[in-house]
C-alpha cells in the first residue's frame, strides 16, 4: 500500500478547515498535543501539520490565486528518515506513512533540514519532533463507520477538495483523480518521490473584470453603505 | 538557515581538536620536524582532547531532549550524523592507547601506541569528513548540498589545528620554521578552498517557486503565507541576513582567518618572536568562528519558496519579475517577521 493524499487547487478555497481540522484531531491524537505557545498573546504561533498558502500565479490580468495546503507527503524517497540517528523516524513498509516515535526522538532538527516540503514542526515544549500521521489513529480504527476511516482534513474539506487512498491500486479513486486530471508532484527535481499530489486548477474560460468596480452611483452608495457597516 | 550557537563552538572547536591531533600524530609518528619532549607532547594531546571533548559536550546544547542524545549512535547505517557520532567516539579509545603511550614511555613509545595513534588521526579525518557530510548530504540546501562542504570542514580543521600545533609548540621553545611553513601552507591552502566555495554558491542554482508550487509556466507570488506570527519553520529558515552583513563577515574571515595568521607566521620567518604564533592561532580561530556562522546564515533551505523566496538563493523580499496585481507579500514587516524569530526557545535551538 502507498496510502497519501490527493489535494485539488481547482477547488481549495483556502479557508484552512483542514488545517484547524487536523489540529484539533491530533493534538489530543497518538503525537499530541500540538503545542500553542502565547495562544492569547499578541503573536500567537505553535505546532502544526498542516499549513495553507495561498499564491497568486500568472501577472494581472491573466492572474489567478491558487491556495495550497501542505502537509506530509510521506514521500517514498524519505529522506527525512534516513537522516534520522536515532532511529525515532521511520517510514512503515506496509501503508508508506512517515512517523516519529517521540520516546526516541532526541530533537536534533535534522530531519526537518531535510524535508523540503516544511512538514515537519518541533515542539518545543515537549523538545519532540512532530509532523502529520495521516491520522494513522483514525484511518485503521474500526470502532468508527468505514466512511469516516479517513484523514480528519479529508473529511472536514468544505469545498471537497481533498482525497485519500492508496496509490498503488489503479483504480481507487486517488489514482484516477491523478490520472483524469493530470497530477503534479512539488519540487520533484529533488527525488524525495512525494506521494501527496496536487491536482492543477481547471482551464476554465476567463471570468470578466472589467465591469465589476465601474463607478455608478448605486455602486458607489453600496460601498460608502458597506463601509459604514462594517464599522 | 538559523545560526546555531552552540553548532558553531562545537564545530569550530573540535575541528580545531582534531586538526591538532592529526598535526601531532604526523609530527610525532612520522617523525617529521624537531624531536619533541614528553611535556610537549602531552601538552598538544591535552589540549587536542580537551577542545575535541568540550566540542562534543557542547553539540548537545542544540538538542531538544537531551535524555535521548545516546540513541544517536542508532542508525549508522543511514545517517551521517549518527556516522559522525560513532566515529568522533571510536576516537577515544584509540588516541587513549596513544596517549597512554606517550604518558609512560614517551616520545619513544613502541609500535602498539604508535598504530594507535595511527588510527586515532585517521579516525579525526573521518569524524571531519563525516561532520561535513551531516551538512553536504541535504539535497534540501543547495548551498551545501556539494563535496566542497566536507573538503572545507577538513581542511579548516587542519589549518586551525596547525596555527595552535606552532603555538604550543612555542610553550617549549621548539618551534621551527617548519611549524611555520606547515601552517602558512595548510592556511593558503584552506582559504583557496573557502574561496572555491563562496565562487561556487554565488551561482548555484534549483530548485525555484515555480518548480515548488508546480507552476512552472507562469510568475508565482507569495500573497500569504497564512500565519500572522513567525512559526518553526521560520525561526529556523527564514534567517536572511543583510548583504552587507554577509560581505563584512566574509572580509572578516578572509582578513582574521588567513590573512592576519599567515602575516603573523611569515613575520615569524623573518625574525620576530616565535610566541605572537598564538595571535596567529586566536586570529584563525576566530576567522573560522564567523566562517561558520555564515556557513550557516548563507545556507538557503528550499522551504523558503513555499514562504516567498522565488529562487533558492534569494532572499525573502525580493519581489517576482511581472506585474502583480496585489503587493506581494513581501514588505518589509512581513520580512521582519521572518527575523523576529521569536517563537519560545527559538534563538537557542
Ligand atoms: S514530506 Fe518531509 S517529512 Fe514527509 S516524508 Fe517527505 S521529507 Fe519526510
Ligand atoms: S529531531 Fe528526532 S526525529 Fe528528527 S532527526 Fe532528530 S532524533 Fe530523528
Amino acid at each position: 500500500m502507498r496510502l497519501g493524499l490527493v489535494i485539488d487547487m481547482d477547488t481549495c478555497v483556502g479557508c484552512h478547515a483542514c488545517a484547524v481540522a487536523c489540529k484539533q484531531w491530533n493534538t489530543s491524537g497518538t503525537t499530541g498535543a500540538l503545542t500553542d505557545y502565547r495562544p492569547y498573546g499578541e503573536d500567537p504561533s505553535g505546532v502544526w501539520f498542516n499549513r495553507v498558502r495561498h499564491y497568486e500565479v500568472g501577472d494581472y490580468p491573466n492572474n489567478k490565486t491558487v491556495n495550497i495546503p501542505m502537509s506530509c507527503m510521506h514521500c517514498q524517497h524519505a529522506d527525512c528518515v534516513n537522516v534520522c540517528p536515532t532511529g525515532a523516524s521511520y517510514k512503515r513498509p506496509e501503508d508508506g506513512i512517515v512517523l516519529v516515535d517521540q520516546d526516541k526522538c532526541m530533537g536534533c532538527n535534522y530531519c526537518a533540514w531535510a524535508c523540503p516540503y516544511g512538514a515537519r514542526e518541533l515542539d518545543r515544549e515537549d523538545g519532540v519532533m512532530k509532523k502529520c500521521t495521516l491520522c494513522v489513529d483514525r484511518i485503521y480504527d474500526e470502532q468508527l463507520p468505514p466512511e469516516e476511516r479517513q484523514p480528519a482534513c479529508v473529511i472536514t474539506c468544505p469545498a471537497h477538495a481533498r482525497f485519500f487512498g492508496d496509490f498503488d491500486d489503479d483504480n481507487s479513486e486517488v489514482s484516477r483523480l491523478v490520472r483524469e486530471r493530470g497530477g503534479v508532484k512539488q519540487m520533484p527535481e529533488l527525488g524525495y518521490k512525494p506521494v501527496n499530489t496536487y491536482l492543477p486548477p481547471r482551464i476554465t474560460r476567463p471570468i470578466p473584470i472589467d465591469d465589476v468596480r465601474a463607478n455608478r452611483v448605486v455602486s458607489s452608495v453600496k460601498d460608502w453603505v458597506n463601509k459604514m457597516v462594517a464599522r | 538557515m538559523h545560526p546555531a550557537f552552540s553548532v558553531i563552538l562545537f564545530t569550530v572547536i573540535s575541528g580545531a581538536g582534531y586538526g591538532l591531533f592529526i598535526l601531532l600524530a604526523a609530527f610525532h609518528l612520522a617523525g617529521i620536524g624537531p624531536a619533541m619532549s614528553h611535556g610537549e607532547l602531552l601538552a598538544h594531546g591535552a589540549a587536542s582532547l580537551g577542545m575535541i571533548t568540550l566540542g562534543l559536550m557542547l553539540s548537545t546544547g542544540h538538542l531538544a531532549n537531551k535524555k535521548n542524545a545516546w540513541r544517536s549512535f542508532m542508525r549508522f547505517k543511514t545517517s551521517w550524523l549518527s556516522r559522525e557520532a560513532v566515529f568522533a567516539v571510536l576516537f577515544y579509545p584509540f588516541a587513549g592507547i596513544y596517549g597512554l603511550g606517550v604518558l609512560l614511555q614517551g616520545a619513544a613509545i613502541g609500535p602498539l601506541p604508535a598504530l594507535a595513534g595511527v588510527i586515532a588521526a585517521v579516525l579525526a579525518v573521518i569524524t571531519l569528513f563525516s561532520t561535513g557530510m551531516i551538512y553536504g548530504c541535504l539535497k534540501t540546501i543547495r548551498q551545501w548540498n556539494t563535496a566542497l562542504t566536507p573538503a572545507n570542514y577538513i581542511m579548516l580543521g587542519i589549518a586551525t589545528g596547525t596555527t595552535l600545533f606552532a603555538a604550543i609548540a612555542t610553550v617549549f621553545g621548539n618551534a621551527t620554521t617548519l611549524h611555520a611553513g606547515v601552517a602558512m601552507v595548510a592556511l593558503v591552502a584552506a582559504a583557496v578552498l573557502k574561496g572555491i566555495y563562496y565562487f561556487w554558491i554565488s551561482r548555484v542554482n534549483g530548485p525555484t517557486i515555480n518548480t515548488a508550487t508546480t507552476f512552472n509556466r507562469a510568475t508565482v507570488r507569495l500573497l500569504d503565507t497564512g500565519h500572522t506570527a513567525g512559526t518553526f519553520l521560520t525561526d529556523e529558515f527564514g534567517y536572511d541576513p543583510r548583504k552587507d552583513t554577509i560581505d563584512n563577515v566574509k572580509m572578516g574571515v578572509f582578513l582574521l582567518g588567513f590573512v592576519a595568521p599567515v602575516l603573523v607566521f611569515a613575520s615569524i620567518l623573518s625574525g620576530a618572536p616565535a610566541g605572537i604564533a598564538w595571535l596567529a592561532a586566536v586570529s584563525s580561530l576566530i576567522g573560522i568562528g564567523m566562517e561558520r556562522w555564515l556557513f550557516f546564515a548563507e545556507a538557503k533551505h528550499v522551504v523558503r519558496l513555499y514562504h516567498g523566496a522565488q529562487t533558492c538563493t534569494n532572499s525573502l523580499a525580493e519581489p517576482a519579475r511581472g506585474r502583480a496585481a496585489v503587493a506581494p507579500a513581501t514588505d518589509p514587516t512581513d520580512a521582519r517577521r521572518w527575523e523576529l524569530g521569536d517563537t519560545p526557545g527559538g534563538s537557542g535551538s
